[in-house]
């Protein structure tokens, strides 16, 4: 590439977010209700009928959800008020400029890249829980993996392209209407999820409170994980909750809309999105899926495949088939328009139309993978692992550089196109810290343990417990990093200017 | 819409939502049959989506 087209690049970057390239008026903030109702729309999605079931597969305990979810999404929540919203309402930036200024043009360039990537795959599960339901009431089957199925059907595939088109088409139109249409769905979503599940605690036997806990330890969170699945624990409960959202909270994405609050105290506001949507969500599809799984046992099913659509039948009948679709729907199309927006950054003047349906074209790919909705809970482990680091640094640039007497935007301060400080911090954070993990998940990995030092050798950590970790291992190479590079080349009085 | 209207259309949409949680405890308690819940849940979510979509504001 030479310096001419990278010109090109970084000023389409530039241009596609210029009207967010000044900080918000005073004028256009936001109160209370508005937050309490995104953040309750915006996070009780079509992916809490995988998520939950997950942890009913991986044998968590009844202790292990009530309590570690509640921790993790506590923990999510304290991140977004401490950390996320009082830097939004001082800078009154979105994630993009913060980023653009601490690291960069090109590393923004690979944040907005991999972003749109994983945006795709996430829209595409999304794609895939809306499929399940849809194909119910035509008695397609859904690929059951856990089962060895690691293709959908013909049919089914004709189905999820013509899901996925449809979504595809109506996020290249623009979707204010079914922004509208979200909205109008999301307040009634949780009903279906608490009323399934209600009637899904009947039929697994539960009479009142005198044996409520000993049947949901019985029968839904075992501590028994299903054949072929890793064990999970309280603090996989703790991290998977804390995990999911984590780019938005402690990666610092959700600044873009915390820009917009009175207070930083708004950042509260997550709570709902977190106990309704992650939370209440979450408990109840787990006691769909075990209640799914008793009863085809039950009929001598000896492979139930308790997918978001059967699940959603089983508890809810055609109102939770219609749940299941809308949830899906309603929010893989916002998640495909910001992929698009994304795309546009790396296509060389395409238009908005085609790039939105070159995304649609890798979500359509990915909803027929049916290993994405197996794995969606490591899946969002990584995605959040690997966007979080920038939010450190962000964090740390505001609160910790003027204090060590460190100048802070250095990157646009200098002109630089990429801060290495950042880039270390970033891949380096990821990279030890899926090495840590991998080492002990993946056979072909294993020869790690033979080269390092004992107490690293012996240390066994999942994903999911990888937060704090990898917080500090990107917060520690970034800070370090930054002291040499400003002891070497420090800022001039005019490069302030 | 006048207020009135929009009072009718809220009260309506809440007793959707009222219906859809209130047959899944019917159920628990043994007093209505799964197949009956399935229908009084259709009619919930019919008198939700019927209603609510003409009061809940757009956004701006």
């Amino acid at each position: 590439m030479n310096s001419s087209s990278k010109s090109r690049l970084i000023d389409r970057l530039d241009a596609l977010y210029e009207y967010d390239r000044e900080a918000v008026d005073e004028g256009k903030l936001y109160g209370w209700r508005t937050f309490i109702a995104m953040f309750s729309s915006e996070h009780i999605a079509g992916t809490e009928f995988v998520l939950g079931t997950l942890l009913v597969m991986h044998g968590v305990t009844a202790f292990d959800v009530f309590v570690g979810l509640a921790v993790g999404n506590t923990l999510a929540v304290l991140s977004w008020a401490f950390m996320c919203a009082p830097i939004a309402v001082r800078e009154r930036l979105t994630i993009y400029w913060q980023i653009r200024k601490i690291a960069g043009p090109y590393l923004t360039i690979i944040y907005s890249g991999m972003f749109a990537l994983i945006l795709c795959l996430l829209a595409g599960s999304m794609v895939n829980v809306s499929t399940t339901a849809v194909t119910l009431p035509v008695n397609i089957l859904s690929p059951n993996y856990a089962a060895g199925q690691t293709a959908p059907s013909v049919p089914w595939i004709l189905t999820a392209i013509g899901v996925g088109a449809v979504i595809a088409v109506l996020a290249v139109l623009g979707f204010e209407r079914l922004a509208h249409f979200a909205k109008v769905v999301a307040p009634w979503m949780p009903f279906i999820f608490v009323a399934g599940a209600i009637v899904s605690l009947r039929s697994l036997g539960v009479t009142g409170t005198g044996n409520f806990w000993q049947i949901v330890n019985e029968k839904i969170w075992t501590g028994i994980p299903r054949p072929g699945q890793i064990h999970y624990g309280f603090w996989h409960c703790v991290g998977l909750a804390w995990l999911c959202n984590i780019a938005q909270h402690m990666g610092m994405g959700d600044v873009t809309i915390f820009r917009y609050a009175r207070k930083w105290q708004m950042g509260f506001c997550s709570a709902f999105g977190m106990f309704i949507g992650h939370y209440i969500a979450w408990i109840c599809s787990g006691i769909l899926c075990a209640a799914f799984v008793h009863s085809q046992l039950a009929a001598g099913v000896s492979d139930p495949n308790p997918t978001p659509g059967n699940i959603a039948m089983f508890g809810a009948g055609y109102a939770g088939i219609v749940c299941v679709l809308l949830a899906g729907w309603t929010t893989a199309n916002p998640t495909l328009y910001r992929a698009g927006l994304a795309f546009q950054v790396a296509t060389p003047n395409w238009r908005r139309w085609a790039v939105t349906l070159a995304a649609g074209a890798i979500m359509i790919v990915t909803a027929c993978i049916p290993a994405i909705l197996h794995y969606l809970d490591r899946i969002v482990a990584y995605y959040g692992l690997f966007f979080m680091p920038l939010g450190a640094f962000i964090f740390i640039d505001f609160w910790l550089f003027p204090r060590l007497g460190l100048a802070r935007y250095y990157a646009e301060q200098k002109g630089l196109l990429m801060s290495w400080p950042a880039a270390a911090g970033w891949f380096g954070s990821f990279g030890i810290c899926f090495l840590l993990s991998a080492k002990d998940q993946y056979q072909s990995m294993g020869w790690i343990n033979n080269i390092l030092p004992a107490f690293l050798a012996n240390y066994k950590s999942d994903l999911f417990l990888q937060v704090l970790p990898a917080w500090l291992i990107a917060v520690t190479l970034y800070l370090v990093c930054s002291l040499i590079q400003q002891k070497m080349s420090p800022i001039s009085q005019e490069q302030t200017k | 819409m006048t207020s009135q209207t929009k009072y009718i259309l809220q009260a309506v949409s809440f007793a959707g939502l009222a219906l859809s949680a209130f047959s899944a405890f019917l159920v628990f308690g043994g007093i209505l049959t799964k197949e009956a819940y399935f229908r009084l849940m259709e009619a919930g979510m019919l008198m939700w989506f019927g209603t609510a979509v003409f009061w809940i504001r757009k956004d701006h």
